[in-house]
């Protein structure tokens, strides 16, 4: 197997870009991420997208990208696996490049949500859940994620101020971030007090519903130096886990066994330890989803993540900093794109670019991308070469 | 609802059918063709006791289109005595009243209408036990 380095990334500001389509959503991104390499020639592309056909009714959205940005005849293919399709697309990339197939590889990640209405876009995500046994019965994302949430502070004692410390902290880091879409403070209070969605979980505890598009280009470290004058970034583990469909026929409602495993299985190939990660972007798609997937990760025991994001132990100044970009929750999430801009954020904090967001000595990083209510998880470890 | 996607479930929304491992006796709702916990092939058709015990659950404000009419409506998990796990409105009780850990009884009614035609969709929900 070769050695795989990150050589160039791009994305843009995120938010409901009405003046801006499907396919150039992706292509500015890709243009943004080749703009910081030589690169003269892709060999194949993989495109994170979770649902091209109920958001803009496109599929065949390799071809289309690929036509768009200019490529004839080059290999492209969508990756699908929910709201982890773009960490699916990177470990795609990945595999395509260590394995010699490919030498120069785009993973990009795409998803224009507004031209739907808000029950269009309710719809589409909820394909994501066990269609005849949790949709029909009438559980949305949100209520999937409530029902984790209810189970988790009954279970530890969590607090409704607990819960609300992390899109706190996720605003707070996404104020410094140009290009995410919610740029604005937001207090425990409001947090509190904002509309509810899915008892216990209110609108600020949730996600955006946005339009991004993010991009990365990979090729043999080998190559790195020759391409690029960016500072190389290299993949030392790249894992994916699958778990139940439905949420109830999870082991357990307050912790996430595919996150679990796909870090387990990411760190060891790294040859690391969670310990030695120090930048994280986690898959905040809800506030109840980062302190889970922080205990998943194995930061913090079982049932004292909440405890610690409300000590501030996750923020960019803390013990164990995750999400650095602002999040789901601030930067938006495109769901498609989530999983290739949590590596570009990655790849921003190893290089020392992350401006006022720059967490101190990154030198290892973690990603981890969630499909779902748990049904996969994405995990890549990196560090600057 | 296409006709033949709304038949090929009845035997769990009408009679409660589920499929139980003939090797390991786990119990899956809906059946499957083999078992994630042993790789077993054969299974028993069983009928799942009427009661369960509710897991979790939670209140939903913000449905699918097709739930709007009943808004806000309480939604929960519930684990029947076979060990089989279910996801079901909970109704004929204030939200207030619900607790996690309750016995909860297994009932058949209406789900959801369909669309502008108003097709009936049927299906399993989750009353107090009387
Ligand atoms: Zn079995």
């Amino acid at each position: 197997m070769r050695d795989v380095a990150i050589i160039g990334v791009g994305l843009q500001k995120w938010g409901e870009l009405w003046e801006k389509s499907f396919r150039n959503l992706f292509v500015e991104a890709a243009l943004n991420a080749l703009g910081e390499t030589k690169v003269d020639k892709i060999d194949h592309m993989y495109i994170g997208c979770m649902s091209g056909g109920l958001f803009v009714g496109q599929e065949h959205i390799g071809s289309i990208m690929a036509d768009y940005l200019g490529q004839r005849y080059l290999g492209a293919t969508r990756v699908e696996s929910a709201c982890a399709s773009g960490g699916a697309a990177l470990r795609a990339g990945f595999i395509d490049v260590a394995s010699g197939m490919s030498d120069i590889v785009l993973v990009g990640g795409v998803e224009k949500m507004t031209d739907v209405s808000g029950d269009g876009a309710t719809y589409a995500l909820a394909t994501a859940a066990d269609q005849e046994y949790e949709v029909y019965n009438g559980a949305t994302f949100p209520g999937l994620y409530a029902l984790m949430a209810r189970a988790y502070m009954e279970k530890f004692g969590a607090t409704r101020d607990q819960l609300s410390a992390v899109p706190v902290k996720n605003h707070d880091n996404g104020l410094l971030n140009p290009n995410a879409q919610y740029q604005m403070k937001i207090s425990v209070n409001e947090v509190n007090n904002s509309v509810m969605v899915a008892d216990p979980l209110r609108i600020l505890d949730c996600s955006p519903i946005t339009d991004g598009a993010a991009a990365l280009i990979l090729c043999p470290l080998e190559m790195a130096k020759k391409l690029s004058d960016k500072p190389a970034i290299k993949i030392l583990g790249s894992a994916m886990a699958t778990d139940t469909i439905a949420l109830h026929d999870r082991r357990d409602f307050t912790s996430l066994d595919a996150v679990k495993v796909s870090s387990m299985a990411a760190l060891k190939m790294a040859g690391k330890n969670v310990h030695d990660i120090n930048v994280t972007e986690v898959h905040d798609c809800f506030s109840i989803a980062e302190i889970i997937v922080s205990e998943s990760l194995g930061f913090f025991a079982c049932g004292k993540g909440a405890e610690a994001a409300a000590n501030g132990e996750t923020r960019i100044d803390g013990k164990f900093p995750i999400n650095p970009s602002g999040g789901l929750k601030s930067k938006g999430h495109p769901v498609g794109a989530t999983g290739v801009a949590q590596a570009i954020e990655i790849t921003y904090q190893l290089r020392g670019e992350a401006g006022k967001r720059q967490v101190k000595n990154a030198k290892v990083g973690m990603t981890q991308n969630m499909g779902g209510s748990g049904g996969s998880s994405v995990v890549h470890v990196m560090e600057v070469a | 609802m296409n006709p033949a996607r709304y038949h090929r479930e009845m035997a769990q929304r009408y009679r409660m059918e589920a499929g139980k491992c003939k090797k390991c006796g786990h119990v899956y709702f809906p059946p499957r063709l083999i078992c994630r916990e042993c790789q077993g092939r054969e299974f028993e058709t069983i009928v799942l006791s009427e009661r369960g015990k509710l897991l979790s659950f939670t209140v939903i404000h913000t449905p699918a289109s097709q739930f709007k009419d009943i808004s806000p409506y309480a939604l929960g998990i519930l684990e029947t005595k076979e060990g089989a796990k279910l996801t079901a409105q909970i109704v004929d009780m204030p939200a207030d009243q619900i607790k996690t850990g309750m016995e909860l009884q297994i009932e058949f009614r209406r789900v959801q209408t369909d669309g502008h035609e108003g097709v009936l969709a049927y299906g399993y929900k989750l009353v107090p036990v009387m």
